[in-house]
């Protein structure tokens, strides 16, 4: 691996002298698939728990009788939840190899739930399907995987667990696999792995399994540690949604007296100093200045990096105006928007009912003008236009937002073509949304230099 | 490998970053609870690195119990003045006074009484949301609490009825008298903590390293002799080369018998740990469900 520091100011870490990574991923499937316990495995299996740890594991085995240590109640955090004994919430767990470190997202597989998979899911590099060997694919397992598909994830693992139950069959293997072949071309997923496995006793989790002589892939946590994610961050278009505008107004320091910089995470792209942008909404191009950061100003710096740009001409921008790279494809700039939603409440979603649609750092007005159809999870297929999305339906709408917005694609870039809708009033936060390319990119043959 | 590469320090200081600005970007009156510890002390930093060269904008709150070590004081009021950053203390010992708190015949700590003292703090001041600095991976119920949680106007949490969190996208829209709790560092542990304190170079309170204590013997612990409960007649008493992970109260914070006096000691400490950082903190092992109660009741 190179020495470099990404930063050229910050000199590398002595205490590792490897730059690691962080892998995030969720896992999902039905209720007693077993998502806890295969998280439980990896963490006990990579030896990250601790002593304390172990010893409430040892405490609550003891209590609840059968002295067994349930890998399960690792995860089962909240006491609802162990009195139901079921997942109900997104729950993040952390561990470490030494290549790589991981944020994992653990998703209940539970029907009414499948929002909290979308939370757990919307960032992950990859996502981990769990399926019982015994039943092999079940309507959770389309529906997971189709959510995945639809989030993007570049990733997929087939976890085929509880394998011991079906005596380490490698022809139900290889049914259940073509089972997923069925219906995986429908979707676009670019890398997907099979994994024969037993979380509950350890086999192909950490350690490769002496059962599975049939099988030469890597075992689940070698292919974490392995995966290519180094391309999963979009660097091609530049396009920073302002956050925040940085204005000092010092009147003692004649540096800062008239500083003025836009700070924000870049959510696509590179940018240089002295590189031309186009600020939108005002659609005026200009050069960036400077690159401010707190250790020193750069000369470069790209997603998802969160930076200040100072920019050479005085252009209104404020919180929720976009900066643009003018190298590479453009972004639309349209009112009226077509979009894929998961909605995530149980009051349904009507045409024309109004919601918030917070974009990037930008906050407006929607009203829904049309479903054009819902996802039949069983097929895959869009079936015709319903009166309602409810809660966990997958559909296309139609809206109309009260000032035009400036996005992408999802398919293009997952941070520029991605929103929410809030509800007013309750502020519940109803819908993951999706938007479809748009119609046509943004002109810029008005856009000129400001005088 | 392209140079175009981010290690794992890096991408939670970008996401901490993006979240601290969408506070000061989505909310009219923020405050950032700073007590001094490693973990508000990492918040500091992501605080200079979102906003300088501007002044933060927001001031520092602290919700002082009256039982903290002096050395985090003294680092607190400190560091907070070389930031040239308002800081704001409320104490318990004043709740107390004017009927805000209420203590139960005998009740020593002050971890119950430090909820009615903030939320009294937050209606004082008609904040509407507050940096805190909890982590992911120090707790059960902390493992699922969102970047931005949610409280009604009892100041509670409800983990069953949390608002999805999807991509970066995080939805700040209160109703009056509503609460927003934000936790830029949810997904650092504390081993990236110590990590980003060694890579920044930040200084951490004394009491962090390795240093000579008369600690007692209690509940499997090794707790600082202190004048609120001194130590009775029969109890093991040593004086001990220890230091602490975390930093509660005097008389709940467990000190871990340790010749670590660095930065990078500390580092490679952890490493090897067997014992995770709040197996040595008095105040969550009375229940397994001890956090989760006192989130619900409105707790950082």
């Amino acid at each position: 691996m190179p020495n470099f520091s990404p930063y050229p100011f910050m000199p590398l870490n002595t205490a590792s002298p490897l730059p690691v990574d962080i892998l995030r991923f969720n896992t999902c499937g039905s209720v007693d698939d077993g998502k806890s316990t295969l998280i439980g495995r990896l963490l006990y299996d990579s030896k990250s728990l601790m002593e304390d740890q172990i010893e409430a594991l040892e405490r609550s085995a003891d209590i609840t009788g059968g002295g067994q240590i349930n890998l399960a109640n690792l995860t089962d955090g909240l006491r609802a939840e162990r009195e139901q004994g079921i997942t109900i919430d997104v729950a993040y767990r952390y561990f470490a190899t030494p290549r790589r470190k991981f944020i994992i997202a653990d998703t209940p597989g539970h029907v009414q739930y499948t929002r909290n998979m979308v939370t757990g899911a919307s960032l992950a590099n990859l996502s981990i399907v769990l399926v019982d060997a015994r039943l092999g694919v079940i309507e959770q397992s389309r529906r997971h995987t189709a959510i995945a598909a639809l989030l993007r994830i570049p990733h997929l693992v087939v976890a085929v667990n509880k394998m011991d139950l079906v005596g380490w069959s490698e022809a139900r293997f290889l049914e259940i696999r073509a089972q997923f072949e069925e219906f995986l071309p429908r979707l676009d997923i670019k890398d997907v792995k099979f994994i024969p496995m037993s979380a509950l006793n350890g086999d192909n989790v950490v350690d490769a399994s002496p059962h599975t002589p049939w099988y030469v892939g890597p075992t689940l946590l070698g292919h974490l540690e392995t995966v290519h994610i180094a391309s999963d961050w979009n660097l091609n278009g530049f396009r920073l949604p302002v956050q925040w505008v940085n204005r000092p107004n010092n009147p003692t320091d004649a540096a800062l007296h008239d500083f003025r910089g836009f700070s924000g995470q870049i959510a696509g792209g590179i940018v240089r100093v002295g590189q031309k942008i186009i600020a939108f909404p005002a659609g005026l191009t200009t050069t960036v200045k400077q690159i401010w950061t707190f250790d020193g100003p750069v000369q470069e710096v790209f997603c998802p990096q969160s930076v200040t740009l100072v920019l050479e001409h005085d252009i209104d921008i404020s919180r929720g105006s976009m900066l643009v790279g003018l190298d590479a494809h453009l972004p639309g700039s349209h009112a009226d928007l077509q979009a894929e939603v998961c909605w995530m409440h149980s009051r349904p979603l009507q045409p024309g009912k109004k919601y918030f649609l917070k974009h990037t750092t930008h906050t407006v007005q929607v009203a829904i003008t049309e479903i054009v159809s819902k996802l039949n999870l069983d097929t895959l297929e869009s079936g015709a236009a319903p009166t309602e999305l409810a809660m966990n339906d997958i559909g296309e709408i139609r809206l109309r937002a009260a000032k035009p917005l400036v996005f992408d694609g999802y398919a293009t870039n997952r941070l520029t073509g991605s929103f929410i809708l809030i509800e007013p009033g309750t502020n519940a936060t109803v819908a993951a949304g999706m938007m479809r390319p748009p119609r046509e990119s943004v002109k810029t043959e008005n856009a000129d230099y400001v005088i | 490998m392209s140079n175009y590469h981010l290690d794992h320090l890096q991408h939670l200081e970008t996401e901490a970053i993006h979240i601290m600005r969408e506070v000061a970007g989505e909310f009219e009156r923020p405050a950032l609870l700073f007590s001094g510890g490693k973990d508000s002390i990492c918040l500091l930093r992501l605080a200079e690195k979102a906003f300088r060269p501007s002044e933060f904008p927001m001031p520092l709150l602290n919700v002082d119990t009256g039982h903290h070590f002096p050395e985090l004081n003294e680092f607190r009021d400190r560091r907070a003045k070389q930031l040239g950053a308002k800081l704001i203390v409320r104490t318990v010992e004043d709740a107390i006074a004017k009927g805000i708190a209420m203590p139960a015949p005998g009740e020593i700590s002050r971890n119950r009484l430090q909820i009615p003292t903030l939320l009294a703090a937050i209606d004082e001041f008609r904040f509407d949301c507050c940096i805190g600095g909890a982590r992911r991976d120090e707790e059960k119920a902390r493992a699922k609490e969102r970047f931005f949680s949610f409280r009604d106007s009892f100041g509670q949490w409800d983990p069953k009825n949390q608002r999805p969190e999807i991509w970066n996208l995080y939805n700040g829209r209160l109703n009056p008298g509503e609460n927003m709790r934000v936790f830029p560092i949810s997904n650092w542990t504390e081993m990236d903590v110590w990590e980003y304190i060694q890579r920044e170079q930040l200084e951490v309170p004394s009491i962090y390293f390795s240093h000579q204590r008369l600690c007692v013997r209690r509940a499997g612990q090794w707790l600082p002799v202190n004048a609120l409960q001194p130590p009775k007649p029969g109890e093991d008493v040593r004086e001990l080369v220890v230091r602490v992970r975390t930093i509660g109260d005097i008389i709940s914070t467990g000190c871990v018998e340790s010749p670590a006096s660095t930065t990078a000691d500390i580092i490679a400490e952890i490493a090897a740990a067997r014992v995770t950082e709040r197996g040595s903190r008095a105040d969550d092992k009375s229940s397994e469900a001890a956090m989760e109660d006192r989130k619900k009741a409105g707790y950082f």
